[in-house]
């Protein structure tokens, strides 16, 4: 326990800046999201609440925003002059994006909150103080904070629906920060399967909760380094690259064939999330 | 104008003034204790039932993590300032009516960062694991985030809160030891006793004694005005329209210094009622105060109308709503209510007669400090309500009552602190006055066979 140890150990550890820093080697988890898609059913982000134990809080808890859903799908209606039922509307479903220079990490006091090897932002939930200002500076604000004790007095999982915990997926307390971890319980096993097998994650070996319920298949997630795998090339067709700013989408000046995005790129997090955008005018 | 002193106060008598107060303020002293003592029952309440049910209980949800609590803690850590300018700034420039009165302004600083210190831990989602934040040694090897403005933010208000501890006690010894010499015996006399470390008044003694205390002023003078910057970092640096600006750091000192203005005109005109001190907290003294408040106000509100210029002819479409959204959104009248208590409201300083009137300065000085209140709260809550992601918007949320009880009785915490401290220390610095009082006498002197020299 030194300064030496601290400085050196430190900045070993820690990843850096994603323009110029070192290439993910192995794996990059990212995921693409097709809008066209997406028809808004909200299953991804049922399967969230099955796989990861989110705390259903209730009508009341909801309409103050306490809501839990670390996947929403996002409901936009189209202003074009029509009434519901007539009206039409849009959707996008959004989790936590990964960003690979992600505003939450580094103003966190205790680091909790931390990049991982495989691109991951993990969140530590022991480690997690609640200051909850990686929430405050969360672009997106896809961190929810448990603001009560769900697991024991809330009664979020009454009888017999505590039967359905996943046991590889800790409940967490009060006074904690907890998103999207892109069902990293189930990457770990894939990585260790694969790492017994002597070998890397295929692809479509591992998917996540929201993707694999997703009746139209708009998720898609993957091992971005994998050069066979189906995100990278979506990300490849879109030409959307990880480590840029603008895409050659943004250069293009007349109305371009290119339907890649991220969203709020501009503010430099490199979010690992790509959305298709939509094609058709409107969902409904 | 009228002397900021007599000139012929004798000695003993500035010694006996000054140790009444330790012994019989008026009735109005007993009342505020208890004032406070009530008010922080309410707060006590209301921490208690947060930390058993949980955070949600204060009616901050997703989208507005923070609310009231970092909003008054900022208004705490701002208080604090003006004790530094007093005591260290003015002392260093030399200007000696600040010595019947920075000696409560210093306690004031001491207590309202012991107040803002609360704050932190209030808001904590688990402040049983608040040490964490601490850099502690640890076997485990795990760290604090150094890179976290937070971080930042606790060792420089520890840093700052012990600093002035420091500096308010070395300031105090020559009085401890007048305390120790007059006072009947008892537990005041052991403490007093204590704490004098053998003060003799030796001339060796006072050389080192001012060496230290001028060290000590030197040092609190950059780390005042870098705690607050610390405290504008938390925002400025983040990535949030409406918090990352880049004047954020002067302007939030500016702030401070304006608030901790205000309320030590506000605690002047209450200590120089309740512990008698006509004599030595004089109106000249407090016209000063009132002309460095006004003058403060205006630099406030320069640096404030910069921010709002730079944030409209920048391009960042996103911090453009949020100030659209201050002024015309549901914050809409706490925003012009800061605008009005901060910026027009000090303009009655302006008016000589206005400077000495105890009641209208009482009520403008406590107009100000609602006002710097609302400024802080303006700069935490529109950003969360109208942030960049308008999925999140949430215009409607609206403080609990455990919010606002525990604001409430910081309050109460913060009087009942600085009231007790006056009633056991000596909250007019007694060697400081006598110096005034004799620089004053040799000044006029000089002056009176100057004059009579020239006939």
């Amino acid at each position: 326990m030194s300064v030496t140890n601290l400085l050196e150990n430190w900045s070993q550890f820690r990843h850096k800046h994603p323009v110029g820093d070192q290439p993910h080697e192995e794996y990059k988890w990212a995921m693409s999201i097709d809008l066209d898609a997406c028809t808004g059913c909200n299953a991804c982000s049922v399967a969230c609440y099955a796989e990861n134990n989110l705390p259903v809080v209730g009508k009341e808890k909801y309409s103050h925003g306490f809501a839990h859903h670390w996947i929403r799908v996002e409901r936009y209606w189209d202003a074009d002059g029509r009434d519901f039922p007539d009206q039409g509307a849009q959707f996008l479903p959004m989790m936590c994006q990964q960003c690979e220079a992600a505003p939450c990490e580094t103003v966190c006091p205790v680091g909790a909150t931390n990049h991982t090897a495989d691109g991951l932002n993990s969140q530590v939930y022991n480690r997690c103080i609640g200051s909850r200002y990686c929430e405050a500076n969360c672009p997106y604000k896809v961190r929810y904070f448990n603001w009560y004790d769900y697991p024991t007095t809330d009664n979020v999982w009454p009888e017999p629906m505590n039967q359905q915990l996943n046991p590889d997926v800790t409940v967490r307390g009060k006074g904690v920060m907890e998103k999207c971890t892109f069902c990293v319980q189930r990457l770990t096993a894939a990585k260790s399967n694969a790492r017994t097998e002597g070998r890397t994650v295929r692809d479509g070996e591992v998917q996540t909760a929201c993707q694999q319920a997703c009746p139209t298949n708009a998720i898609s997630f993957g091992n971005l380094v994998d050069p066979e795998a189906m995100v990278g090339k979506q990300w490849m067709q879109q030409q959307v690259q990880l480590d840029k700013d603008k895409q050659a989408k943004d250069a293009e000046e007349a109305a371009s064939k290119l339907r890649g995005y991220r969203i709020l790129e501009e503010l430099r997090a490199y979010p690992s999330v790509m959305y298709l955008e939509r094609v058709r005018e409107s969902a409904i | 104008m009228t002397k900021d002193i007599r000139e012929d106060i004798a000695w003993a008598k500035i010694n006996k003034d000054v140790l009444k107060s330790l012994e019989a303020p008026r009735k109005l002293y007993w009342v505020i204790i208890f004032i406070a003592l009530a008010m922080i029952g309410v707060a006590v309440g209301c921490e208690i039932y947060q930390y058993q049910t949980g955070m949600g209980v204060s009616y901050k949800n997703n989208s507005h993590v923070w609310g009231l609590y970092i909003a008054t803690f900022i208004f705490w850590i701002g208080m604090s300032h003006s004790g530094t300018l007093l005591s260290a700034i003015l002392h260093l420039m030399h200007a000696d009516w600040r010595k019947p009165i920075y000696r409560f302004a210093e306690a004031m600083t001491t207590f309202s960062l012991m107040t803002a210190g609360l704050f932190v831990l209030v808001h904590l989602g688990r402040v049983w694991m608040f040490y964490y934040a601490l850099p502690y040694p640890s076997e485990r090897w795990i760290w604090p985030n150094f890179q976290s403005p937070l971080l930042w933010d606790a060792m420089a208000i520890f840093t700052y809160l012990s600093s002035s501890v420091i500096f308010l006690y070395v300031g105090m010894i020559p009085d401890l030891a007048i305390c120790r010499d007059n006072i009947h015996a008892g537990w005041r006399k052991k403490l007093y006793t204590l704490l004098a470390l053998g003060w003799e008044g030796t001339d060796r003694q006072w050389r080192s004694f001012r060496i230290t205390y001028l060290t000590v002023a030197c040092f609190l003078i950059p780390l005042a005005v870098s705690v607050h910057s610390i405290v504008a970092s938390d925002f400025a640096m983040s990535q949030q329209p409406g918090w990352h600006i880049t004047s954020f750091p002067p302007y939030f000192v500016a702030g401070a210094l304006y608030s901790g203005c205000a309320a030590i005109i506000t605690l002047f005109i209450i200590l120089r009622y309740v512990f008698k001190f006509e004599e030595y907290m004089t109106l000249p003294i407090l016209k000063k105060t009132a002309r460095l408040t006004f003058a403060i106000s205006m630099v406030w509100t320069y640096l404030n109308l910069i921010e709002f210029a730079s944030v409209w002819y920048g391009h960042d479409q996103a911090s453009k709503d949020v100030l659209i959204y201050k002024a015309t959104g549901h914050y809409a009248p706490f925003w012009w209510g800061m605008m009005f208590c901060g910026s027009i409201v000090p303009l009655t300083l302006a008016f000589k007669r206005f400077q000495t009137n105890i009641p209208v300065l009482f009520v403008v000085s406590i107009l100000l400090n609602v006002g710097m209140w609302l400024e802080r709260w303006m700069i935490v809550a529109p950003t969360f309500a109208n942030g960049y992601y308008p999925w999140t918007w949430d215009h409607d949320q609206w403080p609990s009552f455990v919010q606002w009880g525990i604001v409430f009785g910081s309050f109460g915490w913060f009087a009942l602190l600085f009231m007790v401290f006056c009633k056991v220390f000596p909250s007019v610095s007694m060697y400081e006055v006598k110096e005034m009082v004799y620089h004053r006498s040799q000044a006029s002197k000089k002056n009176g066979l100057a004059t009579k020299g020239a006939h």
